[in-house]
């Protein structure tokens, strides 16, 4: 074979097998190293809902400037089980390399054969001591290309391996070390170039995933409560919390339900905790009740729905954004929320912190509304920065004659929590009184309470919202609008062709929003919402919140997220 | 000593209760037993649900949290949690305990915390106008069951003893002196307290009255061992009348024990601040 393919700038690889074949021990190992060598990585997973077996793939990206976005291109595929080629035969292309065995390379389905490089994985694997280690000799071959010192390799596979025992620790090494020959052999032949620039910085970042930033914001902000249920792909964050709850002080309750779950975080707040609760959208949908029990008590409230495709049990472990209109119009009656869509793990980072303070200032339910392709892709970044961390507590003292609902200018009654003072705590579900007792006063009472909880709220929070963020030049044609986990898709896809008439507005805050943003939105002959769902829930928010109808939706709701090539091919057909 | 008008409202609060109901005395009997065991108001805690019953936290002077209809235990459970100096009762019906709540009932029996749960159990839906409740009697007419109820009464007391509930009593307010006694035990004991009361609906319960309570109850022997699980279930799954009195007590570390919160440092949550340092390490640590 007298090929020489060379990979420049970004290379996106990706190894695909069953569940249980250590797909996710290969991305959290490879990135690592790669990472303290000096590359920049990004990886995201897909995988199905199950435990053992089916097909799952990892893309890891490396690149010479930070690229944190989905590729569909896949430059170097390892397949370690028979259905994986099958699996990904829309992203193999001309130019991607296989490396692989026999049994596991359907020559029919790959593009270009004279890219299939044969390594008997399983064979050797077997050697080491069991077809388990094909994964760490796939590790070994990766890493050679990137030419990451042996040395790197060996003590993070030892550090990473250490609780295991000296005898697998000894098994991975070794077979580390046949993949590492392997891939130096065939990168010394010239069979695979891979040209990166690697970056003294990168070796110091910080490497997390969007579950992680979500949960460092927490921490930020000094959550100290979370009752939750488990549904994916919002677990992550509870897990995480979990982790850390003994170095944090952070009271953990794995709840009997969801129901029980959000009562328990209002229960929390109102006896003086920052809580959250951290659900998907089924989980979501039975806590609407709480929400409505936060709105009239004016309870803070920090919701994380990490949305997935439904409806009912939908696509367990895949992405979308299907729950923004059910997030802003959950719950019976009406009442102030506010919504944030992180784009980027710095924004999870902030946004988490943000939704405890605001949450706390307002006396209103606030949510972080994530997705499954934001909590599972792993990024590595320069700095989560704690300097602007600045955290108020919104309690005060109660004297014998404190009214919770006292009716005020703002409609913001100052907070006391029972056991603080000489006053007494009263919140009550029924409509109430200023002292929080049950009122049937139709006339003055009831809509005070609903100007106090509504209008006069969310007066005030359309004055804090986040504005959104223009990427591109200021003189646009078209306007692209994208909200959440779309962040970095758009934004690469619209780096990577040449059209300076089309701009992205990113919204990282989608509910409630400052009516100034419509004066982006009327200057574009042409504005497009680019959205992973089939009913352009933002563009329709758009309309409801701001009188503004958007003229074009691109719209994806398979439950995979959007690749830059599949944008790209968009904005570039835009005329 | 408190004196008990320490917890009386205004004298010219509204109270929406129909005249000759049982929650009046259940209201006496808890402003009572709580002025005896000295508990202060501000300290004080009652969270309830939805239903005639979960409006009691209105017509006494404390702090109260009236959430949703069944959700009240789950609401207390995170109250005593956040700051376990608080005494924390709920006060909820049959309805609102047993059927909307049921779930919230079983499962923080099991986690044990340190909260009392007063069960005003009057075997009929009041609010609502007279619907079964999960404790109504087997055959119970009513404009929905109008052949008579066909499921089996919930046994609130047996299944509590069955999940090892810290403390399980039954009280009936037509004895109101006993009923006192036996709240402030239940309100003393350190664990998940739970007391079922039986009281009359006047409006909509004309079967289990004020005179069939007090004919069809009797107080369990001062012979019963009430650390013997097996007996106490034996007598709260008994045919004919209703035992009263303590039927179980088992002694176990609560939720708020366990909790790692607490092991060195007992302040309540609200004088917490966020661990800034602990959290730049964290963060340093993910650069590994």
């Amino acid at each position: 074979m007298n090929r020489i393919i060379e990979y420049k700038d970004d290379v996106s690889l990706v190894v695909c097998g069953a569940a249980g074949q250590g797909i996710a021990t290969v991305e959290e190992l490879l990135t690592a190293m790669l990472r303290l060598a000096g590359y920049n990585s990004y990886s995201t997973s897909e995988f199905m809902s199950r435990i053992r077996g089916g097909t799952n793939s990892t893309l890891v990206r490396v690149s010479s400037k930070r690229s944190n976005a989905f590729v569909d291109k896949i430059d170097i595929l390892i397949p370690l089980s028979p259905d994986a080629i099958n699996h990904l035969k829309f992203r193999i292309g001309e130019s991607t390399t296989i490396l692989g065995e026999e049994r596991n390379i359907d020559v029919n389905l790959v593009k270009n054969s004279q890219n299939i490089i044969m390594i008997p994985f399983t064979d050797l694997a077997k050697e080491i001591g069991g077809s388990i280690y094909s994964n760490i000799i796939a590790v070994g071959v990766l890493a050679a290309f990137f030419v990451i010192p042996k040395d790197i390799l060996i003590r993070h596979l030892m550090e990473r391996f250490s609780s295991k025992g000296e005898s697998v620790i000894q098994m991975n090494v070794k077979a580390v070390e046949k993949g590492y020959e392997l891939g130096n052999d065939l990168y010394q032949s010239n069979k695979i170039k891979i040209n990166i620039t690697t970056e003294e910085i990168v070796k110091n970042n910080i490497f997390l995933s969007g579950t992680h930033s979500v949960g460092l914001g927490a921490i930020a902000a000094g959550c100290n409560f979370l009752s939750s249920y488990p549904m994916s792909p919002s677990t992550g964050v509870l897990v995480f919390l979990s982790q850390k709850a003994q170095d944090f002080d952070i009271i953990i309750d794995q709840a009997e339900d969801e129901i029980a779950a959000i009562n328990k975080g209002i229960g929390a707040w109102y006896a003086g905790a920052r809580a959250m609760i951290t659900t998907s959208g089924g989980g979501f949908a039975l806590m609407t009740e709480g929400l409505s029990l936060a709105g009239i008590i004016e309870s803070p409230m920090v919701l994380h729905i990490a949305q997935r495709p439904g409806p009912g049990t939908g696509l367990p472990t895949r992405t979308g954004q299907e729950d923004l209109t059910h997030v802003v119009n959950a719950a019976h009656g009406e009442f102030a929320r506010i919504v944030f869509a992180p784009g980027t793990p710095e924004d999870g980072f902030i946004l988490a912190h943000q939704a405890f303070n605001l949450a706390d200032e307002f006396q209103v339910p606030v949510f972080i509304l994530t997705d499954q392709y934001f909590l599972d892709s792993h990024y590595s970044i320069p700095n989560l920065d704690l300097s602007n961390i600045k955290n108020k507590k919104h309690i005060i003292k109660t004297d014998r004659n404190y009214q919770r609902y006292k009716l005020t200018d703002t409609g913001i009654s100052p907070r006391g929590i029972p056991g603080y003072g000489d006053g007494f705590v009263n919140a009550d579900s029924d409509e109430h009184d200023e002292d929080g007792h049950i009122t049937e006063d139709v006339h003055y009472l009831r809509p005070q309470m609903v100007e106090k909880r509504l209008n006069k709220k969310l007066k005030l929070l359309r004055k804090v919202a986040f504005e959104p963020e223009l990427i591109g030049d200021k003189d646009y044609e078209i306007l692209v609008v994208g909200w959440g986990s779309n962040y970095s898709v758009i934004k690469e896809a619209l780096e990577t062709i040449d059209r300076k008439d089309i701009a992205f507005l990113f919204f990282k805050q989608v509910y409630p929003l400052n009516p100034k943003v419509v004066s982006h939105l009327q200057k574009a002959k042409m504005t497009i919402s680019i959205e992973n769902n089939a009913t352009a829930q933002f563009a329709k928010l758009l309309h409801t919140e701001l009188n503004f109808s958007v003229d074009k939706t691109f719209l994806k709701f398979n439950g995979l997220p959007f690749s830059v090539e599949e944008v790209k091919k968009y904005l570039e057909g835009l005329n | 000593m408190l004196d008990v008008s320490n917890f009386d409202m205004p004298a010219d609060t509204d109270i929406a209760w129909c005249p000759g109901c049982g929650n009046f005395s259940i209201l006496k009997v808890v402003k009572q037993a709580l002025t005896e065991l000295n508990i202060k108001p501000e300290e004080l805690v009652i969270a309830s649900g939805i239903g005639q019953a979960a409006k009691t936290p209105h017509y006494l002077r404390t702090n109260i949290f009236n959430g949703l209809h069944g959700r009240a235990i789950a609401a207390a459970l995170a109250i005593k949690a956040v700051n376990p100096s608080l005494t924390v009762i709920v006060e909820s019906g049959d309805g609102c305990s047993f059927g909307e709540g049921g779930n919230h009932f079983l499962h923080n029996i099991l986690r044990n915390p340190d909260i009392t749960h007063l069960a005003h159990n009057n075997m009929v839906y009041g609010l609502t106008k007279g619907q079964a409740s999960p404790t109504s009697q087997f055959g119970f007419i009513t404009p929905v069951q109008v052949q008579g109820v066909t499921n089996e009464p919930f046994n609130p007391v047996a299944l509590a003893i069955a999940l090892d509930a810290s403390f399980v009593a039954r009280v009936s307010i037509s004895d109101q002196e006993n009923a006192k006694m036996i709240i402030k035990t239940a309100i003393e004991n350190k664990g998940y307290s739970f007391v079922d009361i039986l009281q009359p609906c006047v409006s909509f319960n004309k079967i289990n009255t004020w005179k069939w309570f007090k004919e069809n109850t009797y107080y369990l022997e001062e012979t019963h061992n009430p650390k013997d699980k097996v007996e106490a279930f034996k007598r709260a799954t008994e045919k004919g009348k209703l035992p009263l009195g303590v039927f179980y007590v088992n002694s176990k570390p609560t939720f708020e024990d366990y909790l790692p919160t607490y092991k060195t440092n007992k302040d309540p949550l609200f004088m917490r601040e966020a661990n800034l340092s602990g959290l730049k390490k964290l963060i340093d640590s993910m650069r590994k």
